[in-house]
């Protein structure tokens, strides 16, 4: 039997460090806010005709339609181009598609996304609230399954720790992706916040697979301490833990090599924080639950 | 027990069946059956076209009045949609903070610049009180309640020197409105505006009942015309701009539904080899199981006319991934009781029960982030939490119910 209780300070430790990455990498790097979140144009188009250049479509746009503030990517075949500028009107819109269309024939307007600015602080405020929901209701649903449990840890720690798990599994997968934003100009958008919630529901599912042996254990063996049953119950379940996230991983794969590229920064951090949503629940929240015991 | 375990699988495999033929038609002549009765309802962003987000200025409604006056704007936009020849054009009215919105979903449209155009045009005619102060030349325009919103009913008619005359009639209470402000007004000046522009200035000379006016302002027969037709099809009651706009082009949407129903066929054969290779003769049954939950849901999704949106399937094949956990539980517990020495059919019935807590806890908790997220998204991101939702509660029928069923028939006697 593999015993966890015995080096849980170098899990609990690797998981700190982890954390502590993650918070340095969001407070140097920041994050590249999305159009969701500042207000602001994202136009996609095709050219299907002779080939284009970055340099001739910003002289277009700055010159010719006037517009400033603009960020052009492209694909490495230059057929595909993404525009990033201010809130644009339909009037303006439709005037520079026209424009745009008699300069360089061919193009096909394959995305047009304008968002105003009350929309993205009205998304700020209700992507904190759905977090906040989330990490809260989880916690409290915990507890509240796990109230007949009294002995020697009481339910409402065990409400605590679930928290404290869901946090950790979501912060880590946010360092990574400012790390990302800061070297590869990843954005944050609603998919993002939608994944980092989407992390807590499913990381859960493994933490509640060892508590509820824990919970099972502590009635059926009355004699034995509780470092004892935390490492019996964590080898009890290992197997089903790796298993059940792993299903999800396939699937995950599965969409981040096959699927769509619009979903693929998406379906990373999922990846990323269902991995790190099942270290935690075998290596840091059923260790957590000795530092609550005197002994 | 077994006896009834055999009709619920029948029935099962029965309704699969039809059901996979109900959501993948195969052939000209069942593909149109089965798209006859219900077709799939795909989302903007797979079919292509536009999500519209107006806000609506309420600045010169009261109060009380504003619900009617958002019933109305959603009505007059619906009728204007529809002139468009769009599938299935919706408009909903929301309301975020105090600020009146109204969202307008058109999909698989031709020309969509020209129909935001025309939502964009609709007029909103506003009736103004004219007060020219002392030494100022230009005047003050005071608006007053009667708007579009109190027109009934309006006509082409010419007047003097064949010029065109739009007559208008008002409701009831646009009547009333009609004659304290003309009452008000004798020998002075009420202004008309349209979408904001001056069109008229007319003096009243005596209150006029009976709720019957008539715009004189205009130049050319044909924007006559045009105002006539709008305002019969519904002048805005308040007036609206347009602040967030998302548009896909049907042939983005296409590669990405293809790309991702692909990914979902891999995933979900990877998920079933994965069951088959660890968990062998078991295993066999929640794979089984599995394709009977991908049957079922896309045919809950199909039958409840759920919008799929790429978010959506994304949730839906994320959903598969999860959807033999609890079978991963059940089957993990059931080889522990074996090992402590049950004999197969005992150590499956326990497995069943002791794994229970756990699946309720989890799936408990996935409904509930579902439940929070479907709250906070909105437009395309929607569906991702609906999918999430349905899946799940599918998952716990076919990974227990179904599961335990197919092994009791088919496991136990070998």
């Amino acid at each position: 039997m593999f015993d966890l209780i015995k080096y849980k300070n170098v899990f609990i430790g690797f998981s700190l460090i982890l954390v502590i990455a993650a918070v340095a990498a969001m407070a140097v790097f920041g994050f590249r806010l999305g159009i969701d979140f500042t207000g602001g144009t994202l136009w996609q188009f095709r050219f299907n005709g002779d080939s284009v250049t970055v340099p001739a479509l910003e002289d277009f746009f700055k010159a010719s339609a006037g517009l400033e503030n603009i960020s052009l990517n492209t694909d490495s075949d230059q057929k595909l181009f993404l525009l990033r500028t201010n809130e644009m009107k339909e009037a303006d819109h439709q005037r520079i598609s026209d424009l745009l269309k008699s300069r360089f024939p061919g193009m096909e307007e394959l995305r047009f996304e304008s968002i105003g600015p009350t929309v993205g602080d009205e998304l700020r405020r209700k992507a904190v609230l759905a977090f906040v929901l989330v990490l809260v209701g989880i916690s409290l649903y915990i507890a509240f399954a796990f109230r007949k449990v009294s002995e020697p840890v009481s339910s409402w720690k065990y409400g605590l720790i679930t928290l404290v798990t869901l946090f950790h599994d979501a912060l880590i997968p946010a360092g990574l992706y400012a790390v990302l934003s800061h070297w590869q100009g990843v954005e944050i958008d609603t998919n993002f916040i939608v994944a980092l919630l989407v992390i807590m529901g499913f990381s859960v599912h493994d933490t509640i697979v060892v508590f509820d042996r824990i919970r099972e254990n502590l009635r059926v063996q009355k004699n034995k301490k509780l470092p004892e049953i935390i490492n019996m119950s964590v080898n009890q379940t290992f197997a089903r833990s790796i298993n059940t996230s792993l299903t999800l991983i396939l699937v995950l794969l599965a969409l981040y090599f096959l699927g769509s590229a619009t979903l693929q920064y998406f379906v990373l951090i999922i990846l990323i924080g269902t991995v790190i949503g099942t270290y935690s629940s075998i290596f840091v929240a059923s260790p957590l639950l000795t530092f609550f015991t005197k002994e | 027990m077994k006896a009834r375990s055999i009709i619920l699988l029948m029935i099962l495999v029965i309704v699969t069946i039809i059901g996979g033929f109900f959501v993948y038609p195969k052939g000209p002549a069942a593909e149109q059956f089965a798209n006859k009765i219900l077709p799939w309802k795909l989302g903007l962003d797979l079919v292509g076209g536009s999500y519209l987000v107006y806000k609506v200025d309420m600045a010169s409604v009261a109060p009380a009045d504003r619900d009617a006056v958002m019933n109305g704007l959603r009505d007059v936009i619906e009728k204007r949609v529809n002139l468009f020849g769009v599938s299935e054009p919706r408009v909903s009215a929301s309301q975020v903070s105090g600020e009146y919105r109204l969202n307008v979903e058109l999909a698989g449209i031709k020309d969509l610049n020209e129909a935001i155009r025309q939502i964009g045009e609709t007029p909103f005619l506003q009736f103004s009180e004219v007060e020219f102060k002392e030494g100022q030349e230009i005047p003050v325009f005071r608006t007053t309640e009667l708007t579009g919103r109190y027109v009934k009913g309006s006509q082409l008619v010419f007047g003097q020197a064949n010029l065109p005359v739009v007559s208008l009639e008002f409701s009831g209470e646009g009547a009333t409105l009609f004659e304290d402000i003309t009452k008000r007004n004798i020998g002075k000046e009420l202004a008309i505006f349209l979408d904001g522009n001056l069109i008229e200035v007319a003096r009243v000379n005596e209150p006029i009942a009976g709720g019957r006016a008539q715009i004189t302002g205009i130049q050319d027969i044909q924007s006559a015309k045009q105002l006539v037709e709008r305002l019969n099809a519904g002048a805005l009651p308040a007036p609206i701009s347009l602040i967030n706009q998302q548009t896909v082009s049907a042939s983005l949407g296409q590669d990405s539904l293809f790309k991702t129903i692909w990914a979902g066929m891999w995933g979900t054969i990877a998920v079933m080899l994965f069951m088959l290779i660890y968990y062998r003769g078991l295993g066999f049954f929640s794979a089984v199981a599995l394709l009977i939950y991908v049957v079922l849901t896309l045919v809950i999704f199909k039958l409840f006319s759920v919008t799929m949106t790429l978010a959506g399937i994304a949730g839906f094949v994320l959903s598969i991934g999860m959807a033999v956990d609890a079978n991963v539980l059940i089957f993990e517990r059931t080889k522990e009781e074996i090992r402590r020495g049950l004999s197969k059919v005992d150590a499956l019935e326990e497995g069943f029960k002791r794994a229970w807590t756990s699946i309720r806890d989890s799936n408990l908790s996935t409904i509930l982030t579902a439940l929070i997220l479907y709250n906070f998204t909105s437009g395309f991101v929607k569906g991702f939490a609906l999918t999430l939702f349905i899946g799940v509660l599918v998952s716990m029928f076919t990974a227990i119910t179904a599961t335990r069923n197919l092994l009791r028939v088919f496991y136990i006697r070998s």
